[in-house]
């Protein structure tokens, strides 16, 4: 299959251009994923528009149509809800919520339908939904547009959660998700959208659930997802200058997650050090050390170690919120106390 | 409006179905036999036939916390409704969802729901998947006078119209929101009055009149199919239970409630279909008898229905999982 270096956004509009193409009972919603894009008044002018906030959805509603590419009013609950309503009657749809924040407004839709439906009836009913959504502090966007906040959603039975990191990884998971039976929550760390990586031209699918070691190594385990991968993988080089040859576990979906991968990455390494970008508490992070510390036990030769932005919002100020972002440097020195 | 005999007749049966359901299972409740609580729809017949008489098993319908007599209206099996109310294996639900959560999406009915307001997101799911593929498929979206008031049924309503969605909010305007009257939760003097916001049609009509309501109906479902977009119909009617079954109504009046027993949908209806010869006595009570023996046989069927089995307890969460 033919590769070549895309963007990160690219990958993702790839995905659902491709899945579209694929099932025309694939349609994607959500404030300004049009943006203006076809409408009459826009005639001779920039047809392309916004095609989302951050142009991830860009030339989707001039090749499917306002028919299958549909902007929202700024109505969180009624389209989330829809979402729902449509899936369950025939469609797949892709409802774009556009920063994981705004859950807030359309919880309900998410947990209490979305979610249940297939267990309240019984069985009877499914729900092939994606929700995309922005996730992640670096953006000087502050409070209430930074969250990361999938771990709500990985407490949540009924939903599945996918964080990707590489462009090959969001392209291939988004198209899994897009085909899946169950509600999925796909989130986009808002700093990756920009960086590159190859990808195949076709269409391809990477199974929900499955880890994929992004580095390995003996010396000690680092499991993350999202943004953090790369973060650890920097991290880990400068720990192989200096002789520490760190595994690094990528994820990519938190709900199912690849126990196994966790389990035999640290069976192996005999130490754990989770680095996660949300808030601390009945986390992603606290969720993997219990798994080591109920299945694992016996193979640790040091505590686990979990390194997390800290338990507040998101703050403002440049200085403020990268000291609320977990650092390289933390990574190092952490893995490091471990080997000592 | 012309209506058949056979329709008469089943518009009849319907109702009274609907009725000797919930009588049945108050009665059941107060005898200790169901689990959890219910919301029982006596009262509102008329509501629910009037506009499920105009719709097919390919029409959709979202419901409410008070979903009985919508399922019923829109044709779920009353055996396997009753065996869910008790909550055992031959449910509807398989004894998962219970009174609240009934649903039978091959018969397009999407679920009664726990959440108050939240039906009218999902309709305009339902109404946007026929708009998608280009069927003629209508949802009717039932949501309570307490519902009105939630921000999800406003957003919904402003969705449906700005997509031009085949969606027909239905309001059951019972005059309490639990126990808050309406005329206090509820700033507007009409509830239809709203439609004007959205640009859509907006009527309001006796909800204890059938006819009323199918005339309205056949209007708002019609333009639905034929692409015109939403409307709004609140029907004006009452419930004779409580919010919940075991509620002692103190919020309601006894001439309140000697009111709404004249203005009953079912005698209303019987009265009328018997001064125009279109029903006879001995067809009524012919009907009467076989709803009794349906509502019976349902009982009988539930109880004898064995419990689901506790590994269902870990079923039905994903439809794939690893």
């Amino acid at each position: 299959m033919a590769t070549r270096t895309i963007t990160f956004r690219e990958a993702i509009n790839e995905a659902m251009r491709l899945e579209m193409r694929r099932d025309p009972t694939v349609i994607l919603f959500g404030e300004d994923v049009a943006g203006g894009a076809t409408l009459s008044h826009m005639e001779g002018e920039n047809k392309e528009a916004w095609g989302g906030v951050l142009g991830v959805s860009t030339g989707l509603a001039p090749e499917f149509g306002r028919n299958r590419v549909l902007d929202t009013p700024i109505s969180e609950s009624a389209f989330i809800g829809a979402a729902v309503g449509a899936a369950s009657t025939g469609l797949r749809p892709i409802a774009e919520l556009m920063f994981v924040d705004f859950l807030g407004v359309c919880f309900d839709q998410i947990f209490n339908q979305g979610a249940k439906l297939r267990y309240m009836f019984g069985g009877k009913a499914q729900v092939p939904m994606v929700v995309r959504s922005m996730i992640g502090a670096g953006f000087r966007a502050a409070a209430q547009h930074s969250g990361c906040l999938y771990s709500i959603f990985t407490h949540i039975p009924g939903l599945k959660t996918v964080v990707p990191s590489t462009p090959y990884d969001a392209k291939g998971l988004l198209s899994s998700a897009i085909r899946d039976n169950d509600p999925v929550m796909f989130f986009e760390h808002k700093l990756l959208y920009d960086t590159e990586g190859e990808v195949p031209e076709d269409n391809y699918t990477i199974p929900l659930g499955e880890a994929d070691v992004k580095r390995e190594g003996s010396d000690a385990t680092i499991v993350t997802v999202g943004r953090m991968v790369h973060l650890s993988l920097e991290a880990a080089e400068k720990l192989a200058d200096e002789g520490v040859n760190v595994e690094v576990v990528d994820l990519r979906t938190l709900s199912p997650m690849d126990a196994d991968a966790i389990l035999n990455s640290v069976k192996k390494t005999h130490r754990l050090v989770v680095v996660d970008e949300d808030n601390p508490r009945c986390s992603v992070a606290t969720d993997v050390i219990a798994l080591i510390a109920d299945q694992a036990f016996d193979y640790l030769d040091a505590p686990c170690k979990m390194i997390t932005a800290p338990h507040t919002p998101v703050p403002f100020s440049p200085g403020l919120e990268d000291t609320y972002i977990p650092s390289v440097e933390a990574i190092v020195s952490t893995v490091k106390s471990l080997k000592q | 409006m012309s209506m058949t005999k056979e329709k008469i007749l089943d518009v009849y049966a319907t109702m009274k179905k609907i009725r000797m359901f919930e009588d049945k299972v108050a009665e059941l409740f107060a005898g200790g036999k169901l689990p959890g609580f219910v919301h029982l729809y006596a009262g509102e017949e008329a509501i629910a036939v009037g506009m499920c008489s105009h719709l097919s098993d390919r029409d959709y319908i979202t419901s409410t916390h008070r979903g009985h007599g919508h399922c019923i209206a829109k044709g779920v099996d009353i055996n396997s409704m009753m065996a869910e109310v008790y909550g055992k294996a031959t449910g509807a639900c398989n004894g998962k969802g219970g009174s609240m959560h009934i649903a039978d999406v091959d018969k397009g009915m999407l679920g009664a729901n726990g959440i108050v307001g939240a039906g009218g997101p999902l309709a305009c799911g339902s109404g946007l998947m026929a708009k998608t593929l280009g069927t003629d498929q209508v949802t009717v979206c039932f949501f309570g006078d307490g519902a009105a008031e939630q921000g999800t049924m406003h957003e919904s309503m402003n969705l449906a119209c700005c997509w031009n969605l085949p969606v027909v909010f239905v309001c059951e305007n019972n005059g309490y929101a639990e126990s808050t009257p309406w005329g206090y939760h509820c700033a507007a003097k009409n509830i239809s009055d709203r439609g004007v916001a959205y640009d859509m049609p907006g009527v309001t009509v006796d909800g204890a009149d059938f006819f009323a309501v199918y005339e309205a109906a056949e209007e708002s479902i019609g333009r639905a199919r034929r692409g015109e977009g939403p409307s709004l119909i609140e029907c004006r009617g009452f419930r004779y239970y409580g919010h919940f079954e075991g509620d002692a109504l103190l919020y309601m009046t006894d001439a309140e409630k000697a009111r709404n027993r004249e203005r009953d949908p079912i005698e209303t209806f019987k009265k009328r279909v018997l001064e125009r010869e279109l029903l006879s006595e001995s067809q009524i009570a012919e009907i009467d008898a076989q709803v009794a023996a349906i509502i019976e046989e349902a009982v009988k069927f539930a109880e004898e229905s064995p419990w689901p089995d506790n590994k269902e307890v870990f079923t039905d969460v994903y439809v794939n999982y690893p």
